[in-house]
């Protein structure tokens, strides 16, 4: 944060218009891949879906529309859960690298950072359910919060193993994002390690459709059961920044995976070196590879499964997920012997 | 939300409105987590007085479309079993060609109800892809009854004494074509449903019904068969051109060897139905004697013989969700019915309902409680109203017990005065 030279409020300022540049563009993008996943998946089901803007529609129709609080709401709770929600995904994508550049708070805080604050929208979701009052809502919470502590210690994992494998490599703050780009997991790797950052990889695309709440994991909400669970109260506005937060949270957790995984640019392979152009090239390749990742983490697995019962769902993360990712763990530590 | 004192039991309400009902019902469910405790069912929401128009306003043959209107999707089996009724109590013997074309056009309800089902069982479990690609292949056969008898949904194809449209020799080439398009996804639909994992997760050893419970509370149809009760009036007492064809009933141990009586032997028993109903609509097809295809074509004719008609008679058909009943009283001389009774196959399976869902998840409820494949509309029977008081009521079984003892007295007291 230096570029303007060493004025304390210079840099704030930029910090500042930095945020609402990034917030905007996550907000915008996110919006968009939920249209984009909302007509691939209606294309795979045989309908023809909303149109792919359909989601910036119904964030305006939400907007307009009236909040309405439960008579039994504890409602300074149930009117903040939102918001906090909100800023908090918004600060994820201050620490997460976006368009192939580096984060816009890189050096303030770091992978265990982001790991502690993707806590905090479920945390509100679950506070908002809580405190809505109605039976519905509170076995989504419920749902919500066993599904949370199901997937914390996999995500926990991931991180841990790719940070472990960069630590001989460099001196710098191995869990930082921008180290982790500077030395690809890919690269560092001989072939036990290659199946080990592979099955990483795995865990955590099986983490994502849990921590954004889709099927087969989209059980804290799940329609046909609990009527849309924690949500189920929430009108308007409020309905309007959940949305709009849900939609943010699910491209901050496949930046997160492109970050820790692909944070590959290609201006310097296909040769770009001017300022304007390369920012150009890497963003677009940053979107690429958002879609490829959602694709086949979130639509391709909505389509073609059933939703989880609560217990089942627990068990594919608790154990299934968790031995996975200590196996991945293991094979990176094997490959850093040989 | 209602807490007791232990604080861990909630009793969550599903319904009357709930996303996992397609009609109005009340499930009052006890839970201690995830787990159901306790369950009760509460019917009484949508309830129309059909009966009570069958006797006060219409006359037997405007009932028939009545009849086709007691629900939606079985507006075949009930005209059906109502024209039996009436055909009984009047004596009236259909021509053997219109036995035939009931038959199959009761079968290709079967397969578009079976189907209807399949997709709504797909989507309370979250898996809308198969909702959306089971009844988009639903779609042939709403074609083909449009094709067959000029509607989609309510066919009026029933007439007391036969039917009103002919299937005529140059429309087979037509049916055959539907049919060997199902024949044809046939392993596709079956791979689909029985081999998917997520499925199977879901539907496996879910609102299991046992065949001593199933045989106690008299399940009918697909409920009570994938309970291992083999039962289907088709087979039992086969009425209309079923006693010509060769029905048997199924059961999941056809296909699986064992019986659970679970969701997942639901899915099994209604599959094997749907390909049970293709070749007895085939049968037919190759059997169908030629011929009338009404006993007495003038309707002003047909009333006339009701209307002096005296007596009683009940029809039975096996409806895609189980036996339907219909009881009929004709009194000469009256030209609306003396008396109507129903008795919807939803009216039995709603019993094994708590059954099946104590001790399941709330998560099983939609998939479990859609299993029996329920049609409220058809249940609701009584509801008491107290205009003075504008009150609503249902009468519940003490009270009926009560009314019932009373009217013994008050009968055998006349009885002693006489």
């Amino acid at each position: 944060m230096n570029l303007l030279g060493d004025s304390a409020w210079l840099s704030i300022l930029v910090i500042i218009a930095g945020s609402i540049v990034v917030a905007v563009l996550g907000a915008v993008f996110a919006l968009l891949f939920r249209g984009v996943d909302r007509k691939l998946v209606a294309h795979m089901q045989g309908r023809i879906g909303p149109p792919i803007i359909q989601p910036f529609r119904d964030l305006r129709k939400l907007l307009i529309k009236e909040t309405i609080v439960p008579d039994g709401a504890v409602s300074w709770l149930f009117n903040a859960a939102p918001i906090v929600c909100l800023v908090v995904t918004i600060v994820l994508l201050l620490y997460i690298p976006l368009f192939g550049q580096n984060a816009l708070l890189d050096g303030y805080g770091d992978a265990i950072l982001i790991l502690y604050l993707l806590v905090v929208p479920s945390l509100a979701f679950v506070a908002g359910g809580f405190a809505s009052s109605s039976p519905y809502a509170t076995v989504g919470a419920q749902r919500e919060m066993v599904i949370m502590m199901s997937y914390e210690f996999t995500l926990a994992l991931v991180i841990v193993a790719i940070a472990w494998r960069i630590v001989p490599m460099t001196d710098a703050d191995p869990f930082m994002l921008s180290t982790v780009a500077a030395y690809p997991v890919w690269n560092l790797v001989g072939p036990l390690g290659v199946v080990g950052a592979l099955v990483l990889l795995f865990a955590l695309l099986t983490v994502t459709p849990g921590e954004v709440s889709k099927v087969p994991f989209d059980i804290a909400e799940a329609e046909t059961e609990i009527a849309g669970g924690i949500l189920v109260e929430y009108s308007g506005r409020n309905l309007a920044l959940f949305y709009l937060s849900d939609a943010m949270k699910a491209f901050v957790m496949v930046s997160l995976i492109v970050a820790l995984f692909f944070p590959y640019n290609l201006s310097p392979v296909i040769g770009i070196s001017a300022a304007i152009p390369a920012a150009i090239v890497d963003g677009l390749f940053f979107l690429l590879k958002v879609f490829v990742i959602m694709f086949v983490s979130v639509i391709l697995v909505r389509t073609a499964m059933a939703r989880f019962k609560i217990s089942q769902a627990s068990y594919v993360y608790l154990i299934a997920m968790t031995l996975i990712s200590l196996v991945g763990l293991i094979l990176l530590g094997l490959d850093l012997r040989v | 939300m209602a807490m007791d004192e232990t604080k861990t039991r909630y009793t969550i309400p599903v319904g009357p409105i709930h996303p996992a009902l397609k009609e109005p019902i009340r499930l009052d469910l006890e839970v201690d987590g995830e787990e159901i405790v306790d369950v009760d069912v509460i019917v009484g929401q949508v309830h129309r007085g059909m009966e009570w128009l069958g006797m006060n306003r219409n006359n037997p043959i405007q009932n028939i479309y009545l009849s086709e209107r007691v629900c939606g999707i079985c507006n075949i089996c009930h005209p059906f079993a109502y024209i039996m009724a009436v055909e009984q109590a009047a004596g009236i013997t259909p021509p053997e060609r219109a036995e035939y074309i009931r038959v199959i056009v009761a079968e290709m309800e079967r397969i578009h109800s079976h189907l209807l089902w399949a997709g709504v069982a797909a989507h309370e479990i979250g898996f809308d892809t198969v909702f959306y690609l089971v009844w988009r292949v639903r779609e042939e056969i709403m074609d083909l009854m449009e094709y067959v008898t000029g509607n989609r949904v309510t066919k009026a194809m029933f007439q007391i004494g036969g039917v009103r449209r002919d299937i005529t020799e140059e429309q087979f080439p037509r049916v055959r074509q539907s049919l060997d398009y199902y024949k044809s996804i046939f392993n596709q639909l079956k791979t689909v449903f029985l081999d998917d994992w997520t499925i199977r997760m879901r539907t496996r050893n879910v609102g299991i019904l046992k065949t001593e419970d199933a045989l106690k509370l008299l399940t009918v149809g697909p409920t009570g068969r994938a309970s291992g009760v083999p039962k289907d009036v088709r087979q039992d007492q086969p009425y209309s051109a079923y006693a010509d064809l060769d029905v048997k009933a199924i059961t999941p141990d056809m296909l699986t060897g064992t019986v659970v009586g679970d969701v997942y032997d639901r899915i099994i028993v209604r599959l094997l139905e749907v390909k049970q109903s293709i070749e007895i609509i085939e049968q037919c097809l190759n059997e169908m004697p030629p011929g009338p295809i009404v006993a007495e074509g003038k309707t002003a004719k047909l009333l006339n013989t009701l209307t002096k008609a005296e007596g009683e008679g009940v029809g039975r058909a096996e409806a895609p969700r189980g036996e339907v009943i219909h009881y009929v009283r004709l009194e000469a001389g009256r030209e609306t019915l003396s008396n109507w009774k129903i008795r919807a196959p939803t009216y039995t399976n709603l019993m094994a309902v708590p059954i099946m869902l104590k001790g399941g998840q709330i998560a099983d409820v939609p998939i479990a409680f859609a299993s029996i494949d329920p049609c409220m509309s058809c249940t609701n029977r009584a509801i008491v109203v107290d205009l003075k008081a504008n009150k609503k009521s249902l009468l519940t079984g003490e009270e009926l017990h009560k009314l019932s003892v009373q009217k013994t007295r008050n009968l055998k007291r006349d009885e002693s005065t006489r």
